[in-house]
């Protein structure tokens, strides 16, 4: 097994110039879906999608404007990955999560699994779509489209360690340049996820980002329910039980 | 200022990208999903049903709740594969097995549902088999169970507050919608002096419905709400009403064929609407970011952060 790679993407150096859905679409041959005017913000591609693997968020505030671009996480505890029935998402190599189109029936029980919101199936095809951090790129000694193309170096791509070693310091400089509410998103392991291969350095809360403040792996609870529905299913056989108990 | 979760506090106040969803909202479609909930339902209660007839020598109750359990299982399976964005690979739900995929757990539960219901269904038409067809009637009764409740696991083992918070509740509640839904069709498709089982049946699966419905709606505060409001929420008190109603005529409709009818299409009409009214309370739940953000916004004010512990 490689070592676990992923992204450190700095929001405080992005130019919001979608270099990255740029690249991304061109690379993994990302269909078109529409650009859209949304009269709230200069994001015209919305949220992360089946056809939108990065997404570039504008939040204009009093006197800064903090902009972002958003990709898939690739979760320590992937939700996806744990519900897929068919095997069609695994664990890569890299540790990154990835779909594989050849398998994938549309079944469609990743897209309400994952606590960001980010895989989605695609209309005309099918099939469940999302980032697959250039599995093929990587395969090939490459770094993913998005970060090669970032202009700022926003998006870093390497080894998840360095990565986590380099934006504790980015936020220990931050802070001491006063910056005090500069934030890791994502780079703690011991959160509801286990941390993710994808992590972010914000300005404000997740959620003005459109990101969620505390995900949670939906099947770390997943014994629990197992046990609510066997206690359920005794309680039907207790019901069967009793009605064919009477004599008539 | 600590939040109170519950309806007595109309707006919890949070923010977000321009009030945009954070999760995607399930893609199911209908009617495809809620019938298929209640077709499985309704089938894993029937084959429950089939082998307490059989056990306790009803020969032509257990006919009735077998073709029931047969014909849901098979109908249902054909609202399943159309569900799929790629119908024709339908048998790749077959190509492994994970504990941690509700989905793949309930692919190989109604893959063994459909067998052993089809020999019992079969076995009774042809009168071919029949001691292979009494122990596939017994054995469907414990694929049955499995049946009428891995679909609470399916809907809560996912990112929808409503669905993944109603994880206590959610079982209970198909379990009696499916028992009631079985007992209704049995005690049509059975003459009324031999129908008392599917009677008591549907009358206590009707009451368990109501009652674990109304858990749902009122446990789970403020993500309990979409269950209470908009379609969601006209969709649940329309199914209390009928399971109610049909409930209660089910405990007289021994009198007449008329009394059957109509209580077997009260609990019918009763449990559809139960499972139209889950998805899309699923739906409402995932489409606002109140249900998403607020939650996970007090936990973290709380300084109770989400953690994965022994993973």
């Amino acid at each position: 097994m490689a070592e676990r790679v992923g992204f450190f993407t700095d929001t405080t150096v992005c130019i919001g110039c979608k270099a990255c859905e740029v690249a991304c679409k061109e690379w993994n041959d990302v269909p078109d879906d529409g650009f859209v005017f949304r009269a709230t913000s200069y994001d015209n591609t919305g949220a992360l999608g089946a056809s939108t693997w990065r997404h570039v968020a504008f939040v204009e505030q009093d006197g800064r404007w903090l902009m972002s671009s958003d990709v898939c996480k690739h979760c320590t505890h992937a939700a996806c990955l744990d519900v897929c029935p068919t095997g069609a998402l695994f664990r890569t190599e890299f540790d990154t999560v990835v779909v594989q189109p050849d398998v994938c029936n549309g079944c469609g029980y990743c897209v309400p699994a994952c606590p960001y919101g980010v895989i989605d199936r695609r209309q005309d095809d099918g099939r469940a779509w999302k980032c697959t951090l250039c599995y093929d790129r990587l395969r090939g000694g490459m770094e993913p489209a998005c970060a090669k193309a970032c202009p700022t170096k926003s998006i870093q791509f390497g080894p998840l360690d360095e990565l986590r070693q380099r934006a504790e310091e980015r936020v220990e400089r931050l802070h001491a340049e006063g910056t005090t509410e500069a934030r890791l998103y994502g780079a703690d392991p011991d959160n509801g996820v286990g941390g993710t291969g994808a992590f972010f350095l914000l300005l404000d809360e997740p959620e003005t980002y459109g990101l969620p403040p505390d995900p949670v792996v939906t099947t770390r609870d997943l014994p629990a329910m197992w046990r609510w529905a066997g206690g359920a299913a005794l309680a039907l056989a207790a019901g069967v039980a009793v009605s064919f108990l009477r004599r008539a | 200022m600590p939040r109170r979760r519950d309806e007595m506090v109309p707006d919890a106040e949070f923010r977000s990208y321009y009030g945009q969803p954070v999760i995607k909202q399930p893609l199911w479609h209908e009617p495809h999903m809620p019938a298929y909930l209640y077709l499985g339902g309704l089938s894993g209660a029937a084959g429950a049903m089939a082998a307490a007839a059989r056990l306790t020598g009803r020969d032509r109750l257990e006919l009735a709740a077998r073709m029931a359990a047969f014909a849901g299982a098979g109908v249902g399976t054909v609202f399943l594969v159309a569900e799929l964005g790629r119908p024709m690979r339908f048998l790749n739900m077959l190509r492994v097995f994970k504990l941690t995929s509700p989905m793949s757990v309930g692919s190989w539960t109604l893959a063994a549902h459909s067998g052993l219901t089809g020999v019992a269904a079969g076995s009774a038409v042809t009168g071919l088999l029949p001691l292979a067809g009494d122990a596939a009637s017994v054995a469907s009764g414990l694929s049955g169970m499995a049946m009428a409740t891995y679909t609470a696991v399916l809907l809560a083992d996912t990112a929808v507050p409503a669905w993944h918070e109603g994880m206590r509740e959610l079982p209970f509640l198909f379990a009696g919608s499916a028992l009631a839904s079985a007992g209704a069709a049995v005690m049509l498709t059975t003459p009324r002096a031999l129908a008392g089982p599917a009677r008591t049946a549907a009358a206590a699966g009707a009451m368990a419905e109501i009652v674990a419905g109304g858990l749902l709606e009122h446990r789970l505060g403020l993500v309990g709400e979409p269950y209470r409001t908009g379609r969601a929420g006209r969709l649940m008190r329309a199914s209390r009403v009928l399971t109610l109603g049909g409930g209660l005529l089910a405990t007289v409709a021994r009198r007449s064929r008329a009394l059957t009818a109509l209580s077997a299409m009260a609990i019918t009409a009763g449990a559809l609407c139960t499972r139209f009214g889950v998805l899309e309370a699923g739906r409402a739940s995932a489409r606002d970011p109140k249900y998403t953000v607020v939650p996970q916004r007090d936990r973290l004010d709380a300084g109770r952060p989400a953690s994965v512990p022994g993973r």
